[in-house]
């Protein structure tokens, strides 16, 4: 888990950046790194340390599908990788299943706050799919069975 | 011991990690000194993990392996010897420049850089016209001549110029940007060395996709232990238009991946607004075979306009599937059958997607198109990074045009109309023609929407989705009647 949001902390973060140049997306991973995601809060720092306004800080946050405004909902993500090379050894049905199985869709959260399940558009595991990611972790050749046990 | 075990991310996702520690173990329990260097990939991923082994005779392979096949190669009994490793014929076949030490080598071990030291020896001007010379064109997919970028960027005024490396690999079916960095890092910044050198930068970064903690990881150190020249690794957010350059260049100065019109060109204006050359990782890492071996012995492979050598990368449903260096000129059938070895799953092929979801899905007919960026042109496709994706007969061909649009939708900047109102538009006239809606008007409407995407985008990304839906409208017309 990773801790709650500390002003003071994520100041001393900002200010290690802001003097990089085109540092606000490394910043950005640092914040997201430290607190799970990138509050409100954080945005109005980060506009402060750049620069610029907070309306362009919260565009640049939201641009990215990395970047999470809200804290995560699952206790982990599971990352399945649903692009072409994994679709021709069945990642939809893979897919389909682990949906069923958790009981969400796409970016939904399973009942017991455990899992959240994100696509992701390739792994560069093209030739051992279908694949998917779990914090730095990957996986390839998954079947219902192999994700079972991932679960 | 000696010994040699890939920590290639796929060898990883295959479990290669659970077998070093068998590794460990049986060693330990044998009393055997094991010497476990872990190396990148040799490419062929059906075999992973792959372990390769010192012997009397020479260097021995095993694999695919799991943890319960290590005792057996301790005991000389192993069912998974594969024998000389060098003389198997897929390696054997490959023509290895960018990826020679890739899979043998420890990839942050510094090696020789015979490359470097000969462009040092004969000077910038020297440097761009051997790189012109060597017929060399970006590997990224838009196959430019990399030795007139680079002059590009060299004659333009200032004193300050930056080289960008493009490792934002997002294409499904590619991974050999992936499998350098993680397998032979400083060969790419050897090449963007050279590139700085030749054009006058003496800053680079290379900007990878989140998607690859395992190359950020070893390209940081690498850097960090590179004297050569000062790089930066910068890491992408998840996003795929970040792949187009100028989108790319947007997000290293810390602001939303929106693709800028062009002119200026980026070895103009390029990075904070100074002459940048922006390369696709196996672009840069070319150029150091290019000045080793003289553009001569470079211009000398390949056929047609291009030259040199492409790591083809066979993926999807593929029995062989991997990374396959060799010059152009081979045929995507010969790419597809004699090297893939058809598909996994055993069913016939029904048609190919080359170079990412953007590129055309091709049918068996087409077969005999050589692996060459004009052929595939010819022929309403494109190279793009390489990347082959097998289907078999099990394919819908509409839900992969759909695909293609949904894909555009999701990843689309947003900044030009036809990428990001076409794409959902896209995706709502093909559910139309799927549920017999005005089934023919609604397909002269798809062409027409197609045609407005290709020629009224701003970039690649809405520019080239038409070649995936038109391809699989024009090849496989029967998965479009419901």
């Amino acid at each position: 888990m990773t801790p709650p949001f500390d002003l003071e902390e994520a100041e001393k973060i900002v200010a290690g950046f802001s003097g990089v140049p085109g540092g606000l997306l490394p910043a950005l991973h640092a914040v997201q790194a430290a607190f799970g995601h990138v509050p409100r809060a954080a945005i109005a720092l980060l506009a402060k340390g750049f620069n610029i306004t907070e309306a362009e800080a919260y565009g640049v946050a939201s641009f990215y599908h990395d970047f999470k405004l809200e804290p995560p909902s699952g206790r982990r993500t599971l990352k399945l990788c649903r692009a072409e090379a994994c679709q021709a050894v069945g990642a939809d049905a893979l897919a389909a299943h682990v949906k069923r199985r958790l009981g969400v869709d796409w970016g939904g959260t399973s009942a017991d706050g455990e899992w959240t399940l994100e696509a992701v558009f390739c792994l560069g595991l093209c030739a051992c799919g279908p694949s998917a990611m779990i914090g730095d972790e990957v996986h390839a050749r998954l079947d219902n069975g192999a994700v079972e046990r991932l679960l | 011991m000696k010994a040699r075990l890939s920590r290639d991310a796929a060898a990883l996702a295959l479990g290669a990690e659970r077998v070093a520690d068998a590794l460990r173990e049986a060693a330990a329990a044998r009393g055997i000194a094991l010497d476990l260097t872990r190396t990148g990939s040799r490419g062929m991923v059906w075999l992973e993990p792959l372990l390769e082994v010192e012997t009397s005779e020479g260097w021995r392979a095993f694999g695919p392996l799991s943890p319960e096949d290590v005792d057996a190669v301790f005991g000389g009994t192993s069912a998974k010897a594969l024998g000389a490793i060098d003389e198997h014929p897929w390696l054997k076949s490959q023509t290895r420049l960018i990826f020679a030490r890739c899979g043998i080598v420890d990839p942050l071990a510094v090696p020789p850089m015979e490359g470097l030291k000969r462009a040092r020896e004969i000077g910038p001007v020297a440097v761009l016209e051997e790189v012109t010379k060597s017929g060399l064109r970006g590997r990224g997919g838009a196959g430019f001549p990399a030795g007139i970028k680079w002059k590009g960027c060299a004659d333009a005024p200032g004193p300050v110029k930056y080289v960008v490396c493009n490792a934002d690999e997002g294409d499904s079916g590619t991974f050999a940007d992936r499998m350098l960095m993680e397998g032979d890092p400083f060969l790419l910044l050897e090449g963007m060395a050279i590139a700085g050198f030749a054009s006058g930068a003496a800053k680079g970064y290379v900007y990878i996709r989140s998607e690859y903690p395992h190359a950020i990881a070893t390209m940081r150190r690498a850097a960090s232990a590179f004297a050569d020249f000062d790089v930066e690794i910068r890491v992408g957010a998840g996003s795929y238009v970040c792949g187009e350059e100028t989108a790319l260049l947007e997000s290293l100065e810390g602001r939303r991946g929106q693709v800028r019109a062009k002119p200026p060109l980026p070895v103009h204006q390029g990075l904070f607004g100074k002459p940048t050359i922006v390369n696709n990782v196996l672009t840069f890492a070319s150029v150091p075979a290019v000045l080793e071996k003289g553009a001569a012995f470079y211009a000398g492979l390949g056929m047609g306009r291009s030259r040199g050598t492409m790591p083809v990368q066979l993926a999807g449903d593929v029995r062989y599937g991997g990374l396959y260096e060799t010059a152009f000129g081979m045929t995507l059938g010969e790419l597809v059958n004699d090297v893939g070895g058809g598909t996994l799953s055993r069913r016939p092929i029904r048609a190919v997607q080359v170079g990412g979801p953007l590129g055309a899905y091709f049918p068996p007919s087409l077969f005999d198109t050589p692996f060459d960026y004009e052929a595939f042109a010819a022929r309403d496709g494109l190279l793009g990074h390489g990347g082959i994706v097998v289907f078999s007969d099990s394919v819908d061909m509409a839900a992969q045009a759909r695909f293609a649009m949904e894909f555009c939708a999701v990843e689309s900047c947003g900044k030009c109309t036809p990428c990001r109102i076409g794409a959902v538009r896209g995706q709502e006239v093909i559910d139309k023609i799927l549920r017999g809606q005005n089934a023919e008007a609604n397909l002269a409407l798809l062409r027409d929407l197609c045609d407005t995407m290709k020629s009224g985008s701003l970039c690649a990304l809405g520019g080239f989705v038409p070649y995936p839906v038109l391809s699989a409208l024009n090849h496989f017309p029967e998965d479009f009647v419901r």
